[in-house]
């Protein structure tokens, strides 16, 4: 089964049950100075491989980018 | 000259330029201007990643564990947009120091003082470092102050402007309203602008464009450093009054006489 994300805007089909751990390895993101937020909540790294990710969430992957 | 540190969130810091990371034509330049500038502290957006996931990194180009990451919330026009952005940098791991701005106006990026001091209160309580970016006002600087601001940041002119210190009377009055460290951030365009701000007492000087959209960044980083170091001096050793008419440095008595 398959559900429907919103991931930095874009528009994204994942497994059902997939955590925000595999939704990085999914997408090739180191975790170093990068956060996530679901659905406006910042999650905490150390959940990153309990919270799993449903239908219709918005998810928000930031780093640090050059900037004054 | 004997100084004393620049003090932000408990941390010294020997260098009161403070320098930003945006614009740069490539990472290499960005890296030298950098370390030229010998700024200490070092802002960053933060932004979505590219998807997927490129591996780059500007912390492979800015070590973290030599410059002190100051994470900004450009870009933010409301309290709550700008709170959620520190909270994120936090879980990044970019620490609890940051460059607090909440925009009002896209097309002069003039702060929404309000939105300001509300994101003040709450990142202050939440145990933040909160520099906020705030117009020249010195009412202002001083609620901003009280809302429990580790320093003040008046712009010198709008950002990346480069239109220098426009108002530096209401600078003083800044210096004078407030105890903690006064930082021009935003108008700077060449290295007498950073002098002048320095000259006028404040504590530290944080600008990106001037030094980024330079032709030579490298060269104007140094002057920039420089710059900072020399107003700072000239602060500290006291300036001499400012006169109308003329006095004459060498002797009055003297002068041989000429007339036959």
């Amino acid at each position: 089964m398959f559900v429907t994300l919103t991931v930095n805007g874009e528009s994204m089909e994942i497994e059902a049950g997939l955590t925000i751990d595999g939704l990085l390895d999914l997408l090739k993101i180191k975790r170093e100075f990068t956060a996530v937020a679901v659905n406006r909540e910042i999650t905490p790294k150390s959940d990153y491989g309990s919270v799993k990710l449903g239908e219709g969430d918005k998810v928000e992957i930031v780093r640090p980018m050059g900037g004054g | 000259m004997y100084d004393t540190n620049l003090v932000l969130g408990g941390k010294d810091f020997s260098s009161r330029l403070i320098v930003g990371t945006g614009k740069y034509s490539s990472n290499e330049v960005m890296r030298q201007a950098i370390e030229e500038s010998g700024a200490e502290i070092v802002t960053v957006a933060i932004r979505r990643v590219a998807l997927p996931g490129t591996g780059e990194s500007i912390l492979d180009v800015i070590d973290p564990k030599r410059y002190t990451l100051l994470p900004n919330t450009a870009g933010c026009y409301t309290a709550d947009e700008a709170i959620r952005t520190c909270y994120l940098a936090r879980e990044a791991g970019l620490g609890e120091m940051v460059k607090l701005e909440v925009i009002g106006d896209a097309r002069t990026l003039f702060p929404d003082v309000q939105g300001l001091l509300e994101a003040t209160k709450t990142l202050a309580r939440d145990g933040f470092t909160v520099m906020p970016y705030s117009n020249d006002d010195p009412v202002m600087a001083k609620r901003l102050e009280d809302a429990g601001a580790a320093c003040v940041m008046p712009l010198g002119a709008p950002i990346g402007s480069g239109l220098g210190i426009r108002n530096p009377y209401n600078i003083r009055i800044i210096l004078e309203t407030v105890n903690v460290p006064v930082i021009v951030d935003a108008g700077v365009g060449t290295a007498s602008d950073a002098a002048i701000a320095m000259e006028l007492g404040c504590d530290g000087v944080l600008m990106n464009t001037a030094i980024a959209a330079a032709s030579d960044p490298v060269a104007m980083a140094e002057a920039m450093r420089l710059a900072v170091k020399a107003g700072r001096l000239a602060y500290k050793s006291g300036r001499m009054g400012k006169k109308l008419y003329a006095t004459a440095s060498s002797p009055l008595e003297g002068v041989p006489d000429w007339t036959s």
